[in-house]
């Protein structure tokens, strides 16, 4: 049986203050390759806690998270960074794209860290932009996009990696819902190709597409029917 | 990360923004184009005032003869000797004391109660190669020789103001003037002398005729030198002059081009340097905080960059690297308008431009120098931010 991408055991996450706060508390979660899960919960839930110690953004107070097959916890800020470049496609509510640079150079962008050739890196970034439907964008600025057309190519960007798990906070939060509809069907699409993706949102349609739903709500995740 | 991929993210970095980082490079302009400025200009000028010496300054030596004794120090025809060393171009021994330098001097002996004809003139004795050692050419008639020399002949040459003052303006009639009462034929007038300018207002006579004026010996001995052989005539020529006494005489020789290179690179203005250097901080201290605001404004992106997972030193390495290339550009725009400016100068003053290939060069890495020294602290600041705080 193959590793699970995201394992996390017991995780806590306090903040220091008087009294200290408690964002996370004993956290336990598995997510199997392939798998499409939704984490919902209110704002202040701990749902933006839980998502920067999945994206190595942040570490847990206590507890263990083994992200594909490799323990993070023990892992000096070095390594988590070429973890976190390699492992894991982020895609961000407000897109992050780089105002000044075409689309295709902004997918690039995700080679730039790593260890990568240059060489090719175009086409790989071409093919990328073909399996999210941009490749009619390509020399575009990004203000000339929709906001569905801007989240595409920053899922285009995550894919450029070829990570283990798309790490997904919010991604039609400033999406309309016949965007919203599209960017669903695209993780569709992706989910049926073999990737982990693993949605934040709030909203209960996104939330609905996935097949696994996980709610959280003080700190404290369960697993919803 | 690539350095090529560095450089590709930086570039597009500081080209995101062109007007600002146009503006922030002015700084860096004014500081480099001052010091460029102030640089050229004083090794211009420095060359400048050594090139006035070359034409004929430096190529003339005076040796001064003191009087006294009863054996003349320098004979008449030890000046023709002295063109047997090297490096000497011509060479004439001239005889003036303060009494011939005084002397009436009238073109006819008519005694005309209604008008002054005498004129006080200077009367020296010269060796026939004074046209070639003075540079002068003869405006009517000939110079005397050899010839006029050993036959004792009684002729002069008149300069070219002697002879306006005593109003002989042509040779036609074969003039003469008249010196203790004895008459002299003009078979000359000179002008356009470059040496011994003083001259123009003499009267000169053959050294075989001195003596009736009193002007017996050699007072002093003009040279001529090829150019660069001022310095070792200088140290020759009294010994040529006079084997055994050759301490006594005195020999004005031209400065040595080097110092007078030296004190014009002392002359250069401190002030400017200064300003320059200030110029150059303002520069660095804009440059920084533009970064700084640029740092803040780009947090979003700085965010991202770690979740692509740049780690913080290829953050630093970027915001340096933008500063630096700020830097750099303004190194390079201003070592070019301060040598345009240094060469325009050089062109209104007539001077040729002196521009030390090292300053062209030095120029815009101290231009980067400063941008890479005031992006260190913005960089840092980016560097630290924490990816989690970057992103909300």
């Amino acid at each position: 049986m193959p590793e699970p991408v995201i394992e996390l055991a017991g995780v806590c996450r306090d903040f220091p203050s008087d009294p200290p706060v408690r964002a996370l508390a004993d956290v336990d979660l598995r997510v199997e390759q392939g798998d499409y899960m939704a984490i919902v919960g209110p704002s202040g839930s701990g749902k933006s806690t839980l998502l920067n110690i999945l994206g190595l953004l942040d570490r847990p107070t206590s507890g263990t998270y083994r992200l594909d097959g490799v323990e993070t916890t023990a892992l000096r800020d070095g390594g988590r960074t070429r973890l976190r470049g390699t492992r894991i496609g982020f895609v961000f509510q407000s897109f992050h794209l780089l105002a000044h640079r075409t689309v295709v150079e902004n997918v690039m962008l995700a080679e730039v860290y790593g260890p990568h050739p240059r060489a090719g890196r175009r086409t790989r970034a071409e093919q990328a932009l073909e399996q999210v439907g941009m490749s009619h964008r390509i020399r575009f600025l990004p203000d000339r996009l929709s906001g569905g057309e801007r989240q595409r190519v920053a899922i285009a960007r995550a894919l450029m990696a070829q990570p283990a798990l798309l790490l997904c906070d919010e991604p039609t939060g400033n999406l309309d819902s016949r965007n919203t509809e599209a960017i669903l069907d695209l993780f569709d699409g992706l989910r049926a190709e073999g990737l982990t993706i693993l949605v934040i949102t709030h909203e209960d349609g996104v939330s609905a597409r996935a097949k696994r739903r996980v709610r959280i709500a003080d700190g404290v995740l369960r697993e919803a029917p | 990360m690539k350095l090529r991929d560095l450089w590709t993210e930086s570039m597009a970095g500081m080209l995101a923004r062109p007007v600002r980082s146009a503006l922030t490079t002015l700084g860096t302009v004014l500081g480099i184009g001052t010091l460029v400025v102030t640089l050229g200009i004083a090794a211009t000028a420095g060359n400048q005032i050594v090139g006035r010496f070359d034409e004929l300054l430096a190529t003339s030596v005076t040796v001064e003869v003191p009087r006294g004794g009863h054996n003349p120090l320098v004979s008449w025809d030890a000046a023709k000797e002295l063109r047997l060393l090297r490096g000497v171009t011509s060479a004439t021994a001239l005889a003036q004391s303060d009494k011939s330098s005084n002397l009436v001097v009238t073109a006819n002996n008519l005694l005309d109660p209604t008008r002054v004809s005498g004129q006080t003139l200077a009367v020296v004795a010269a060796t026939p190669d004074l046209p070639q050692t003075t540079l002068g050419r003869m405006l009517a008639g000939r110079y005397y020789d050899a010839g006029h020399v050993s036959r004792r002949d009684r002729v002069v040459v008149l300069g070219e103001q002697a002879a306006a003052m005593l109003g002989i303006t042509s040779l036609e009639h074969a003039p003469a003037v008249f010196i203790k009462d004895r008459a002299y034929t003009v078979i000359g007038i000179i002008g356009g002398l470059r040496r011994e300018q003083i001259l123009a207002s003499a009267i000169l006579v053959p050294p075989t005729l001195g003596p009736d004026i009193g002007l017996k010996d050699v007072t002093r001995v003009l040279v001529a030198t090829q150019l660069g052989a001022a310095e070792l005539i200088a140290r020759q020529a009294p010994l040529a002059l006079s084997p055994n006494r050759s301490a006594e005489l005195q020999v004005i020789a031209p400065p040595s081009p080097k110092r007078a290179r030296d004190g014009a690179q002392d002359d250069v203005n401190g002030l400017f340097l200064i300003l320059g250097l200030v110029s150059l901080i303002v520069g660095a201290v804009g440059i920084a905080n533009v970064t700084l605001v640029t740092v803040m404004e780009r947090v979003a992106e700085i965010g991202l960059r770690r979740a692509l997972g740049a780690a913080r030193r290829h953050i630093a390495a970027q915001f340096l690297m933008e500063s630096s290339l700020i830097g750099l550009t303004g190194g390079v725009i201003g070592a070019s308008v301060g040598m345009v400016t240094v060469v325009a100068v050089a062109a209104v003053r007539q001077w040729t431009p002196v521009l030390d290939v090292r300053l062209a060069l030095a120029a815009p890495v101290a231009g980067a120098l400063v941008g890479l020294l005031a992006g260190l602290y913005p960089a840092l600041r980016a560097a630290r931010m924490e990816p989690a705080d970057a992103l909300r």
